[in-house]
């Protein structure tokens, strides 16, 4: 399979802390592709490089064939790359609709009448439907960030950024999640999904990365992975990360 | 199945457009039926709902923070003085043209400062409005520094009988206020309105989503420096008497507006329009008070700044889900 997604030689950092130290990754078409690593590590960073919110040092960002590393953020999500945040950003004055319906009027480049429909549809399989036309600073902090993933997926992505969804979410709703997540990979989205909840993350994904202080230290096979000694030792100890994977 | 069908009117918004459709109509007949004075203070109080809400949907919606929008209200009146003046253009023609001539000079203006972010790009306006003023001080063929009048013979041309020229800048400004209302609500309603909430609430978001944050800024400027020149234009044209300290006056034409904004409820569309009420309320009742009124004015800033961050209206819409125009996109759902 072709790449869509590649980083290479992606170099950043904050004042004297490196964030990202010479990164070289792929993302093929189709594939899901899981990143794990401790808090600072540099993950979400590497969001921020990929969608155009963060400008890399030195390095390039190259998608679909195209080199995208100057292209701005609204441009990128055009073309096919969305993203949702670990901290959610919605747009709190609008309603839960209101921001499904710019995400794909805008991301997904069609007139406003045209997107009606399959945004009902989103929060529908989003688990947001009753709450369509509540305004989004009134939802909790779990139905944020279901509206993160819905107003990710409603730009009509190629290529989805998921950052820390599952989260605080309980059994049957990760469940859900990852039905959800396996339902679009399976309509041929490419994604890279960032997340603590191990379990989940590898019940989806092909293939996962690990980052440690801004660097790939693995990258393999996910149940493989987890358990090489280099990426145990950083977590403490295989039994955390088997413990948090049983959570 | 279900039937996907979306809304833009609720309740509270047939209500509120029901009113304000009756209040333009009465409003539209007060030469009948008020004093000459009411006249000039109603036609005051249009032009400040119009400034507020332009400076409202610069800085409310687009997050462009403006403390020079005198720059535009001067530009206009020095456009329609000079126009009238010099070149004899009927006063009332003037107006558009100073619209049109601000908005030419806010493309190289906007490109200059939108260089500078959050705190420099307030001061950076105020600069320009500044420069601005000291220009028209610099221009001797409208007097400089000291200010002009219109002579008699382009006063006399906009009617001849005192009456009709106070009814017909009356109409023109009730004119203005209604045309920028009604093309503020339509613009929200439209993709670009869509774009600009969304801008509104979360920059960030905004970009990550499609949005192309720096052409709508651009273009929101440029549309509300054409408004507020024309605004600026028919103002100075009702006092006849122009100055660059008047015309540029940061009190006058940002301070105030500013306060109004805040107080209505900053980033929605009703707050300038409360928020004038309330302003001139204040200015009516206590401005016999000399300094002390605006000691009050502060206060009340202050006091609604820390309670009701979003403004009178914004503590009323968040509670109640109000909307004095049809702007929400609601989803309705029909099981079939």
């Amino acid at each position: 399979m072709p790449p869509i997604l590649t980083l290479e030689k992606i170099s950043k950092r904050f004042g004297a802390v490196v964030v990202a130290d010479n990164i070289d990754l792929t993302l093929l078409r189709g594939e899901a592709l899981g990143i794990i690593g401790p808090n600072g590590a540099g993950k979400t960073t590497l969001f921020g490089i990929v969608t155009g919110t963060v400008a890399p040092d030195s390095g390039r960002v190259m998608f679909e064939g195209h080199d995208v590393t100057r292209m701005k953020p609204e441009h990128r999500c055009r073309m096919g790359l969305a993203r949702s945040f670990q901290i959610p950003q919605p747009f709190g004055g609008m309603t839960v609709f209101e921001n499904l319906v710019v995400a794909a009027a805008f991301g997904g480049g069609r007139s406003e009448r045209e997107v009606y429909a399959g945004c009902a549809g989103l929060l529908e399989r989003c688990g947001l439907a009753d709450k369509a036309n509540r305004r989004a600073a009134s939802l909790t902090l779990l139905d944020r960030k279901r509206l993160e993933l819905a107003r990710a997926l409603a730009t009509g992505p190629r290529v989805l950024l998921l950052d820390e969804v599952a989260g605080g979410l309980v059994e049957h709703e990760t469940a859900a999640l990852v039905d959800l997540i396996n339902d679009v990979r399976s309509t041929g989205v490419s994604i890279v999904w960032i997340e603590h909840v191990v379990h989940a993350l590898i019940a989806v994904v092909d293939r996962l990365v690990v980052l440690h202080e801004g660097a790939l230290i693995a990258e393999g096979d996910p149940p493989e992975v987890i358990r090489r000694p280099e990426v145990t030792e950083i977590y403490m100890g295989l039994e955390e990360l088997g413990l948090e994977a049983d959570a | 199945m279900s039937d996907v069908r979306v809304r833009h009117a609720s309740v509270s918004s047939w209500i509120g457009t029901t009113i304000v459709v009756l209040a333009t109509v009465a409003l539209a007949a007060a030469p009948w039926w008020a004093e000459r004075a009411d006249l000039r203070l109603l036609a005051e109080i249009y032009a400040y709902v119009a400034l507020a809400s332009l400076w409202n949907l610069l800085a409310g919606y687009a997050g462009l923070v403006s403390v020079g929008q005198q720059a535009y209200v001067g530009l206009g009146a020095y456009v329609l003085f000079g126009l009238a003046m010099l070149a004899g253009v009927h006063p009332l023609a003037a107006i558009p043209i100073a619209g049109f001539a601000a908005a030419l000079v806010a493309v190289p203006v906007a490109a200059l400062i939108f260089r500078l972010r959050g705190h420099y790009f307030a001061i950076g306006t105020w600069v320009v409005a500044e420069v601005f003023r000291l220009l028209a001080a610099q221009t001797s063929a409208l007097d400089g520094g000291s200010g002009t009048s219109l002579p008699a013979a382009v006063v006399l041309s906009i009617a001849s009988s005192r009456q009709m020229r106070e009814f017909t800048i009356y109409w023109i400004a009730l004119a203005q206020v209604v045309v920028i209302l009604f093309a503020i609500v339509w613009l929200l309603r439209s993709r670009y309105g869509l774009a600009l909430t969304a801008i509104r609430d979360n920059e960030l978001g905004a970009r990550s989503n499609g949005i192309d944050v720096v052409r709508i800024k651009y273009a929101v400027y440029v549309a509300v420096a054409f408004g507020t020149a024309m605004l600026g234009a028919l103002i100075f044209l009702q006092k006849i008497r122009i100055s660059p300290d008047t015309a540029f006056s940061v009190n006058d034409w940002t301070a105030f507006v500013i306060f109004i904004t805040v107080i209505g409820g900053i980033g929605r569309i009703e707050g300038p329009i409360i928020g004038t009420v309330i302003f001139f309320l204040l200015r009516q009742t206590l401005a016999d008070l000399g300094a002390i009124y605006l000691l009050i004015l502060g206060v009340v800033a202050i006091a609604v700044m820390l309670w009701a961050p979003k403004g009178l209206w914004g503590l009323v819409a968040d509670r109640f889900g109000w909307q004095v125009f049809p702007l929400q996109r609601r989803l309705v759902l029909k099981k079939r």
